[in-house]
């Protein structure tokens, strides 16, 4: 699709990150110069360090990837909401009241303050570092999503500017993301997520056979089976003045027939025959050919609007009843209406032609209501006879019901009110807002599902372009809401990396000395790599979901920190050595594991995803009882070597 | 004697992990019966999806009425669960 950039969009977009941006420095600055930064939590009150809690949590990538995947896949993707809330369960259930016993705020303070190792703050480090690079991906990618519609930029571009702009902000100032800018963000994002619903129930569902742009996507048909393709075109109108491409070179065998029309465009259709009938659907295709040219549907593809280019998708082709349109709808109608409607989601076929041009198929595919409803579209395997399928799924959720807990910095928001009392409130809120969002997610993406703006080539504009098709000035303000929450994330992220390499591995680990001033110059370089391997991995990652990769950041963090944090908290027995294997064998497996996956070999290196080594892409599953059972092992080998201080030596100090 | 709070959220936990492994296992394991509408026009995946979130957060305001802030507690009181 083409993006033209619109002037209030950016005016507007502009105003509120400078806005945002603005008051976090000034919040910062204050915060610096009072008692410090942590004192003046003490005072914030328990609602809005509730909020906040979903302003932290929320990032961009749960709003974009979450809403995308919906729109595309359906159900499947609000699996991922169901998993994240989840995992807040057993963060404030199982982690926090233990981990406050212990004096403690994060998983590294609490390890490295029970055994004083050296080589457990070297693991903690390397596996804080991998998970915030993880993390940072798909932040990344949302980054130069969000950038594209709105500035109209390349993806590459728009990543390679927030990436750039991150590491100004962190090298230059400093970036203290207060907890007011936190709930600024979280409620902002809640309530117009709220908005953004309201106009979809309001809107409810119409009838059509295309996109915004009007372009009427034909389905001719459906001819009997018997007839043969030349009959079909031969007896059809619609092809009188066109000339039928020989079915050659990679397109043999495949179900497509191509023709050309006068004026040098190519139609593509997509032969669906259920045995008895056979019908043509229009769809669109993408060609990259040898000298880099792109061309759409045969021709080169226009930069402007009226010339050749992708039409915007998704849509409901047929509403129950004979009606064009159901009128304003309820929570619950919305689901009752598109149940009983008939949707055309687009699926896509990538074929290397025979002179190395690549080129996509993006084919309409019509789909009951009641289908997209259901899980099974995303996660295939669980309609599959192959019981190793399954496991993919329940290796996912399991992570995600586990990677809350073992994020590095996800924690330390509950301790940030005067008491115990305040702290639980404001998780209350926290999971009320976050909550109350996610259970949005499915509306806003079911709602993109059939808006006729969806873009064919990627999933995670969706949330975005479906506010664009409402007006300029909600798409302005959510796209603004959604890059300030991913400046935070990246900044917190990069900074949190800084301090990994510079405490953990170069000071603690490796016995470097720093004076102050260096140690400052050592954050800021380690910055600078973490934001451009940040950049490049943004790039690399660009076909992907960021909720999907948002997964994979979970199952690492999950496979290698929970096992050591609930086995710390919960058995006596634990020793550093423990502890070490657990981190370093859950990483390296679950990292392993995500770069020999099919979903890696498909959408990262290009290969055949079959070859891939390992029988399921994610690996929750086998690396969390992998990092159980290797801590218990390497415990009980190593048991007695070292008195374990008893807890009342570590209770007392410490806190943050 | 383990800490009132943390048996707290030990028990809620399970609960939680009982209608949560109930619901991941019925999809990997019986995808189909997630087409049933127990309300009209609402099949089981959404309504159960919803149920699961706003479950979780009934359930953390249970834990905060449950719970008690414990003013001084001794510290070495952690036990470990064998």
């Amino acid at each position: 699709m083409i993006y033209e950039p619109s002037t209030i969009a950016v005016i507007v977009f502009l105003a509120f990150v400078g806005l945002t941006l603005g008051l976090s420095f000034y919040l910062g600055r204050q915060a610096k110069s009072s008692e410090g930064f942590f004192a003046a939590h003490g005072q914030i009150p328990w609602f809005v360090n509730g909020v906040a809690f979903a302003g932290d949590y929320l990032s961009a990538a749960s709003f974009l990837g979450i809403c995308g995947m919906i729109a595309f896949k359906g159900y499947d993707g609000f699996l991922y909401s169901i998993g994240y809330l989840a995992g807040w369960i057993v963060a404030l259930f199982v982690v926090a009241e233990p981990m406050k016993r212990l004096g403690k705020f994060t998983f590294a303070d609490a390890l490295n303050s029970t055994f004083h190792s050296r080589g457990i703050r070297l693991v903690v480090g390397i596996s804080t570092l991998v998970v915030s690079v993880f993390y940072l991906i798909p932040q990344m990618v949302g980054a130069g999503v969000l950038i594209q519609p709105l500035l109209g930029f390349p993806h590459w571009v728009g990543v390679l500017l927030v990436g750039a702009t991150v590491i100004g902000i962190v090298t230059s100032a400093g970036m203290v993301s207060t907890t007011w800018v936190q709930f600024l963000k979280g409620s902002l994002l809640v309530v117009f997520s709220g908005v953004l619903t309201y106009v979809i129930l309001q809107r409810g569902f119409i009838e059509k056979q295309g996109g915004i742009d009007g372009h009427v996507f034909q389905v001719l048909g459906p001819f009997p089976a018997s007839s043969s393709l030349d009959q079909i075109v031969q007896g059809t109108p619609a092809f009188q003045d066109s000339q039928v491409l020989p079915s050659d070179d990679v397109w043999a065998d495949r179900p497509y027939l191509r023709t050309k029309q006068p004026d040098g465009g190519v139609t593509f259709w997509r032969i669906d025959s259920d045995g008895e009938t056979t019908t043509l659907r229009e769809s669109q295709v993408l060609t990259i050919n040898l000298n880099g040219e792109t061309l759409v549907n045969g021709m080169l593809k226009g930069v402007q609007k009226g010339e050749p280019e992708l039409h915007p998708v998704g849509y409901i082709h047929q509403l129950a009843g004979d009606r064009e349109e159901t009128g304003p709808l309820g929570m619950l109608s919305f689901f009752r209406e598109l149940g009983t409607a008939e949707v055309t989601l687009w699926g896509e076929d990538k074929l290397v032609e025979s002179d190395g041009s690549k080129t996509t198929v993006y084919y309409p595919i019509p789909v009951s209501g009641s289908e997209v409803l259901r899980p099974g579209r995303k996660f295939t395997g669980i309609r599959s006879d192959n019981p190793i399928d399954r496991l993919n799924f329940l290796s996912l959720m399991l992570a995600l019901f586990c990677g809350t807990a073992s994020l590095p910095h996800i924690l330390i928001r509950y301790y940030t009110v005067k008491d115990e009392a305040a702290a639980r409130k404001s998780t209350i809120v926290g999971i009320a807002a976050i909550g109350f969002f996610y259970v949005l997610t499915l509306y806003i993406g079911l709602g993109a599902m059939v808006s006729g703006s969806l873009d064919v080539t990627t999933d995670n504009m969706s949330a975005p372009l479906l506010a664009k098709s409402i007006n300029q000035w909600l798409f302005a303000i959510i796209s603004a809401i959604a890059f300030t929450t991913v400046l935070g994330t990246v900044s917190g992220l990069i900074i949190a990396s800084a301090g990994a390499v510079t405490h953990d591995l170069l000071v603690s680990s490796l016995g470097f000395k720093f004076s102050g001033n260096e140690e400052v110059r050592v954050a800021k370089i380690a910055s600078i790599i973490v934001g451009s391997i940040a950049i490049g991995l943004g790039i690399l990652f660009k076909g992907l979901n960021v909720s999907f990769l948002v997964g994979w950041a979970f199952s690492i963090a999950a496979s290698a920190n929970l096992p050591s944090l609930i086995m710390l908290l919960f058995w006596k027995r634990t020793t550093s050595q423990g502890i070490i294997s657990a981190v370093t064998v859950g990483m390296i497996s679950s990292l392993a594991w995500v770069l020999l996956s099919g979903d890696t070999y498909q959408a990262v290196y290009g290969l055949d995803p079959a070859d891939a080594f390992v029988p399921f892409s994610q690996p929750g599953i086998v690396t969390i009882p992998l990092g159980f059972i290797t801590l218990v092992v390497v415990s009980l080998m190593t048991s007695g070597r070292e008195p374990r201080q008893s807890p009342s030596d570590y209770a007392s100090g410490g806190q943050k | 004697m383990q800490p009132r709070n943390t048996r707290i959220g030990l028990i809620l936990f399970f609960v939680y992990l009982l209608l949560y492994g109930g619901f991941v296992f019925l999809n990997a394991l019986s995808p189909d019966s997630m087409d049933w509408q127990p309300i009209e026009g609402i099949n089981l995946a959404i309504s159960y999806g919803f149920v699961l979130i706003i479950g979780a957060f009934l359930m953390a305001l249970l834990y905060g009425l449950l719970c008690k802030t414990e003013r001084s507690h001794d510290a070495s009181s952690m036990e470990d669960e064998q």
